[in-house]
């Protein structure tokens, strides 16, 4: 390519955007399969001076790119009876958008679906797939559900490499934290899928290394993601449940026991609203009864409250939580030192 | 939002493909109103159609697109064989099949059916870009009582005033406010309602799983012209210039803290030297800090400002005293 100089030149990339662009229309346009030769002929900026090399392999590396983009450009054999030299063709039928006429309020939930991702790293994709299903309308651009705003957000950096090895089924290898651990250790997965759960993205998976599913936050991968081999490389199980997946490894159920605690006149609102009874004890504390899950989980959110609330029952839950503010006099130059 | 300066070229050609059918549908549009619609700059799309009117199935002057925007007003012509958009991507598809689903699980809301039915006619227009959109789930928002959030969102259509009962967990108060509702709004997991609040006189984000109680009032609920909506691209959180910069150790066991709190620091602390992190945060109100460092019983160490680690100190030693009355403890 010869390099463009002075004012108005177009730039490279200028130059390269109007050869796909013709090559695209042309490829459209032809009603039989285009060999080389003559697609060379009808693309300007294939330049006749080029070297025949030069122009084959920049065509090469066009057609990749514009398959990338997902444009179907197909070869087909120009005449099968004499010729063998390939020629190339993109059918419309392939290429275009299937004539889909969406109502006024088909419009408006895509819209909001597409404003989802307003503030993601798919924001572009997602603000393009919805110019394309307006294409057709003729109204204007409207916004029509007042009042709610759903918001998707990608803040962690491995999303999108994930995300591109789930949607097309590629191995990849990333260093992952534990939650407790401070080493980075190297991971080998076949990403299943992705799922966003109370607003954190988890990615499920086969762990290799453990031979074994694995869930995976995606806030803990350190570092860049790795793909290892080809897409489509392995199967997702076919019962396999994004959702349901996510939620067993990050939120196990447990049973609930009975607990009674003592909690000061106007405070503990949060407590007072999971309460099967409050009695009032005197002017300065209420008696609480709630069911609790998790005892360690239970303890902290008591020791929360400071003086404000008192566990009483049961014994396991006392101790967990005198240990918890015992601990944090300890950590604060309290206690014995 | 203009385009990255360094838009590539395919990426171009990806966006010139998509916006030439558009205006070939919008013949005549305000050359102004059609860049905003296209989320480019003016200069933008002037150069786009420079350069759509360079292109063509074959070189003849009739062969070429036909771009006119002259006068202001946008006009594309002979660009047939791409007055269709191309076909979805699998990024495409999925970012709309994936958000519609997640819409269906909004609770309260009225718009159901029109999801179900732009999904199907979706799904079937994508064909197999939309087949991978089954391994992706969002959850927009749990959390909020359906009833709440459509009180809420009937209050803003109306633009009616409405009394909240709210809890603040971090503080434990429980407050009472009137709030000129601005819209609902599912962000990291919760839903939360943004409004003018008379109390703060200011704009708040509320929780909905906190807000105990929502009427709606016979008061006209139009916000102050001052009352504007926060950007939420980094999340809820605000930090104010009187914030206070604290210092946080936390051991292992309490190093999940720098995952739920916006946090502007963090460093690793070497396994030889105990684990965990290092991190600094800004607050305006210590009364959560005291709490959480109750809460990690030791795990989690104030290093600075002296006077919060001493508040720590002192409030754990009072919620102790209550437990000499406990038996055993």
């Amino acid at each position: 390519m010869s390099s463009p100089s002075g004012s108005g030149a177009p730039s490279a990339a200028q130059t390269k955007t109007e050869r796909l662009l013709n090559l695209v229309l042309v490829l459209l346009y032809a009603r039989r399969p285009l060999a080389k030769a003559q697609i060379r002929q009808l693309v300007p900026q294939y330049g006749a001076n080029a070297s025949l090399e030069a122009f084959e392999r920049m065509f090469e590396r066009d057609k990749d790119e514009l398959r990338e983009l997902g444009i179907p450009l197909v070869t087909e054999d120009i005449d099968a009876l004499w010729e063998d030299e390939p020629g190339y063709r993109i059918h419309q039928r392939d290429y275009a958008l299937p004539d889909i006429a969406f109502e006024s309020d088909e419009l408006a939930v895509l819209g909001l679906a597409s404003r989802t991702w307003a503030q993601a790293s798919l924001a572009g994709p997602a603000a393009q797939a919805l110019r394309k299903l307006r294409a057709a309308g003729v109204e204007r651009d409207v916004d029509a559900l007042i009042g709610i705003e759903p918001r998707l957000r990608t803040a962690e950096p491995a999303f999108d490499a994930v995300k591109d090895a789930v949607l097309r089924r590629v191995r990849i290898a990333f260093g992952y934290r534990r939650p407790e651990a401070t080493e980075v250790v190297e991971r080998h997965v076949q990403p299943w899928s992705l799922a966003s759960w109370h607003g954190r993205w988890y990615l499920n998976a086969y762990d290799e290394d453990r031979g074994a599913p694995r869930v995976f936050r995606l806030s803990r991968i350190a570092g860049s993601v790795r793909t290892v081999g080809r897409p489509g490389a392995f199967e997702v199980p076919a019962d396999h449940e994004p959702e349901v997946m996510t939620r067993t490894a990050a939120g196990p159920p447990t049973a609930q026991s009975p607990a009674v605690v003592r909690v000061r006149q106007g405070a503990g609102h949060a407590l007072r609203r999971r309460a099967r009874t409050v009695g009032e004890v005197d002017d300065t504390w209420s008696l609480v009864d709630l069911d609790y899950g998790d005892l360690d989980a239970f303890a902290e959110e008591l020791a929360g409250y400071g003086a404000d609330v008192v566990a009483e029952q049961p014994r396991e839950l006392v101790d967990a939580v005198v240990e918890r503010l015992r601990g944090a006099v300890a950590a604060h130059g309290g206690g014995e030192a | 939002m203009p385009p990255a300066p360094h838009e590539t070229a395919t990426a171009r050609l990806a966006r010139l493909l998509t916006m030439v059918p558009w205006l070939v549908n919008r013949q005549g549009i305000d050359l102004v109103q059609a860049a905003a619609d296209l989320g480019v700059s003016t200069e933008q799309l002037e150069a786009d159609l420079r350069l759509l009117f360079l292109c063509g199935y074959g070189q003849m002057p009739d062969e070429l697109i036909e771009a006119d925007w002259e006068g202001g007003r946008v006009f594309v012509g002979n660009a047939d064989s791409i007055a269709r958009p191309l076909r979805l991507g699998v990024d495409e598809a999925v970012t709309l099949i994936v958000g519609l689903r997640a819409l269906r699980e909004v609770p309260g809301l009225d718009e159901r059916d029109a999801v179900d039915r732009a999904l199907a006619k979706l799904e079937s227009a994508a064909g197999d870009a939309a087949a991978p959109a089954h391994r992706v789930r969002a959850e927009v928002a749990g959390g909020g009582s359906p009833e709440l959030l459509a009180r809420a969102r009937r209050a803003i259509a109306d633009r009616r005033r409405v009394y909240l009962r709210y809890v603040v967990p971090a503080r434990d108060e429980a407050t009472e406010r009137d709030v000129d509702p601005m819209r609902v709004v599912g962000i990291d997991g919760q839903w939360y309602l943004e409004g003018w609040c008379h109390r703060a006189e200011d704009t708040r984000l509320f929780r909905m799983d906190r807000v105990e109680e929502l009427t709606v009032l016979d008061v006209d609920g139009t916000p102050p012209p001052e009352a504007t909506e926060r950007d939420l691209a980094d999340g809820t959180f605000r930090p104010a210039p009187d914030d206070v910069t604290v210092t946080l150790r936390l051991l292992p066991g309490a190093t999940w803290v720098a995952d739920y709190y916006a946090v502007d620091t963090v460093r690793d602390v070497p396994a030889d030297e105990g684990g965990g992190l290092v991190v600094t945060l800004r607050t305006a109100d210590t009364a959560w800090l005291r709490r959480l460092l109750w809460r990690l019983g030791g795990r989690g160490v104030v290093l600075e400002p002296a006077d919060i680690a001493a508040e720590v100190r002192e409030g754990a030693e009072r919620a102790l005293a209550a437990y000499a009355a406990v038996p055993g403890a």
